[in-house]
């Protein structure tokens, strides 16, 4: 069976004997003028305006989305919650976030498996990075992300967003997970699970959380920066 | 005649195994006529397919950069389809570093021997599975059920489709040919759980599926999935969804099986913030899809423990040895170019025969099961197309369809040329048109007498003539009755002109 490889590479190989009209390829050739990681759009944009664009994105599609001081995010999430809910939530999250006296919460050290989870009402999660122009959410599968199973299984996701965590598109966060960890296990959220399957008519709340709630940590105010 | 040579190599690698869902049972203009009498069908897809355009439109609008994104997107996949074999060796080395396992399968064949055996060895009777064309190709489903393995499907519309004992229609939306209360109907009588009075709102019906899948899910511990994107840097797999069904079948069960077309590779990680950029807009018309799951290997205490996956020629080196058409190759399933052909609107998924339909699968299922023999159905899809080109100005890969069926056209005439095939009413006619071209003394002649048809129907045009090919055109539009030869309107415009030049200049 092992000649399988040995074979395809051959017919592949005799294949590409044929030269085409073009001349071949190389990775260097690639034209990269679209906006990447240094775009203007990407290095010079404010902060408020980029979370301005992640609130409208996430909003368009779904998600509820609320910007709070870092201080309030502890109420905002116990808010969240409905009353008497279990939430689970990613390990290394800062302390200060959890509504530990208000709700039941349960950190995931690894143990918790797919039956368990499908009794708890809510997760909460930390973001890797957030896309302003997509209202999208990446996930490491980390202390701060959590273990992918966390962020599926429960029909209630609500996830905290720092606001350095914030680029304007889609370039700015492959880099950014490059230079972390790209063999990590990513998720890409953008928005409740959804489906237009049927007629093609959106319909949201499929498999994964139905409600998804974003809540984003206010900026340092421009004064505070400068007294810093 | 002189044949046109094509720069096909001697020894053409094999086309795709003859049990793949790569072809129907009758040619395109047969089964067309068929599905063209259902205005159900039609009516579906006027809707679904106006209403993505429309989206789709909107969504690459919003970006400055889309026409550089699909340059890049385009080189990209030059470079892999330039590079194959070196690009699955480093992505074999790095998906098994990762702690994978690869096989490679020459067809579909040998692609289900590998599944069913690894399903067995998982000890499974049942398995779960992603929404993937390579294994619709293949039909995977149907191998495993010989074998007395039942697959479940779990994205929406392969399920309906897999509850009716049906075939997909379309590869982002394969049940777009079924409506609401046909929907109804079908979970009444075949979803197992679902309630007799189950109404027929979208909501309610996905609902229902729902909490059936979801016990599925929690039960099942042996997945298959296809792969969106796999980056040959690093060995990780990408697989973009909406629904949720994808990623639980890539983080619950302990086994994960996954099948991939060689072309699918993409070379490195940063090639992603491309490719999905590209796909979502290209695809549903949305500026990201709900769900995008990235992952390498196997991870400790999150996702499966045993991880495989197939890598698929099944006649896909036979569409890299054609170098004028081995670009099919470098389509991401987006389904942009199906949405755009007013000739998929009309006659919809199933009257191309084969798991890829629309302009993309007439350029690619015919290279992957050749066009030989007598009454090949797939020697019909070249010719399924106006050529209008719609397709390849949505393609994000920049793919250019209808230079390769107009390729794909001649290499059919010169196929069936060399096979000395008999010559019919076409290559009577094209003859007959090429002998009148040539001479332009005989063509004045005739087309100037034609004008006495003119004379002999004084009025109205013709309609259903009973003749070949005429015949076919004049069944549904009229043919206007010649009444004058350009040539000899324009001789007669001239005299006129001239005679007035003259008769202006006297008076000057």
């Amino acid at each position: 069976m092992s000649d399988a490889k040995t074979e395809i590479l051959q017919r592949l190989r005799t294949a590409l004997d044929q030269p085409r009209p073009n001349p071949i390829t190389a990775l260097e050739d690639v034209p990269r003028d679209y906006q990447g990681p240094d775009a203007k759009a990407e290095t010079t944009t404010g902060i408020d305006k980029v979370l301005a664009a992640l609130t409208k994105t996430l909003t368009e599609y779904g998600a509820g989305v609320q910007m709070v001081e870092e201080a309030d995010v502890t109420d905002t999430i116990a808010e969240l919650l409905d009353e008497g809910a279990v939430a689970v939530h990613a390990p290394d999250l800062p302390e200060a976030w959890l509504p530990s006296a208000q709700a039941q919460l349960v950190a995931d050290h690894g143990s918790l498996d797919a039956r368990s989870l499908d009794d708890v009402d809510a997760v909460i999660t930390g973001c890797h990075t957030a896309i302003a122009m997509t209202g999208t959410l990446a996930l490491k599968d980390d202390g701060i992300g959590g273990r992918r199973i966390i962020s599926l299984i429960p029909d209630h996701h609500i996830v905290v967003v720092r606001p350095e965590d914030t680029v304007v598109g889609v370039p700015a966060c492959v880099q950014r997970m490059r230079e972390d960890d790209p063999s990590a296990a990513w998720t890409w959220i953008s928005g409740p699970s959804a489906t237009s399957d049927i007629e093609l008519e959106r319909v949201d709340g499929v498999h994964g959380p139905r409600r998804l709630d974003v809540v984003l940590i206010a900026p340092p105010a421009q004064g505070d920066q400068d007294a810093s | 005649m002189t044949t046109v040579n094509l720069g096909m190599p001697r020894v053409r690698p094999p086309y795709a195994s003859a049990s793949s869902a790569l072809m129907g049972a009758d040619g395109f203009r047969d089964a067309a006529k068929g599905e063209l009498q259902d205005d159900q069908l039609r009516a579906n897809l006027a809707h679904a397919a106006g209403g993505i355009r429309t989206k789709r439109a909107k969504a690459v609008r919003e970006l400055r950069d889309f026409q550089q994104l699909r340059s890049a997107g385009s080189a990209l996949k030059w470079h892999v389809t330039d590079h194959l074999p070196e690009l699955l060796e480093q992505f074999e080395e790095a998906f098994t570093a990762a702690g994978g396992t690869v096989h490679w399968a020459r067809d579909a064949d040998e692609a289900n021997r590998i599944v069913t055996s690894l399903v067995r060895d998982a000890g499974s009777e049942k398995v779960l599975k992603v929404k993937s064309m390579a294994t619709q190709e293949i039909r995977l489903n149907e191998a495993l059920a010989d074998a007395g393995i039942t697959a479940v499907e779990t994205d929406l519309a392969e399920l309906i489709v897999q509850l009716a004992g049906d075939t997909p229609s379309h590869i982002v939306v394969p049940a777009i040919h079924r409506n609401r209360r046909q929907i109804q109907q079908l979970f009444r009588d075949h979803l197992p759980g679902a309630p007799a009075d189950l109404g027929d709102d979208p909501q309610e019906l996905t609902a229902a599926a729902r909490r059936f899948l979801r016990e599925q899910f929690l039960q099942m511990d042996t997945a298959i999935c296809g792969a969106n994107f796999a980056v040959a840097e690093t060995g990780t797999l990408s697989i973009v969804e909406s629904e949720g069904n994808g990623r639980m079948c890539l983080t619950l069960p302990s086994t994960l099986i996954a099948v991939m077309g060689i072309e699918k590779l993409i070379p490195t990680f940063q090639d992603l913030e491309v490719f999905l950029q590209l796909l979502p807009r290209s695809s549903t018309g949305e500026r990201m899809n709900p769900y995008t799951t990235m992952f390498t290997g196997t991870q400790a205490a999150d996702g499966p423990e045993n991880l495989h996956i197939v890598l698929l020629d099944n006649g896909r080196s036979a569409v890299l040895s054609d170098p004028h058409g081995r670009s099919a190759l470098h389509c991401i399933r987006c389904s942009a170019c199906l949405n755009a052909c007013p000739v998929y609107e009309r006659a919809g998924g199933h009257a191309y025969g084969s798991t890829y339909p629309g302009p993309i699968g007439a350029i690619l299922s015919p290279q992957m099961t050749g066009m030989e023999g007598e009454d090949n159905p797939n020697a019909t899809l070249p010719y399924a197309s106006s050529l209008c080109g719609a397709c390849y100005d949505v393609c994000p890969v920049k793919i250019n369809i209808p230079e390769i069926l107009v390729h794909l056209r001649s290499r059919d005439v010169d196929e069936r040329a060399e096979a000395g095939a008999k010559r019919n009413q076409w290559d009577a006619a094209m003859a007959g048109a090429s002998k009148l071209m040539s001479s332009p003394g005989t063509y004045d002649a005739v087309v100037r007498a034609s004008a006495l048809i003119g004379r002999a129907k004084p009025r109205g045009n013709f309609s259903n003539l009973p003749l070949p090919m005429i015949g076919d055109w004049t069944q549904f539009r009229d043919l206007p009755v010649p009444r004058e030869s350009f040539r000899s309107w324009y001789t007669k415009r001239e005299k006129a002109r001239r005679s007035a030049d003259a008769s202006n200049k006297e008076q000057k």
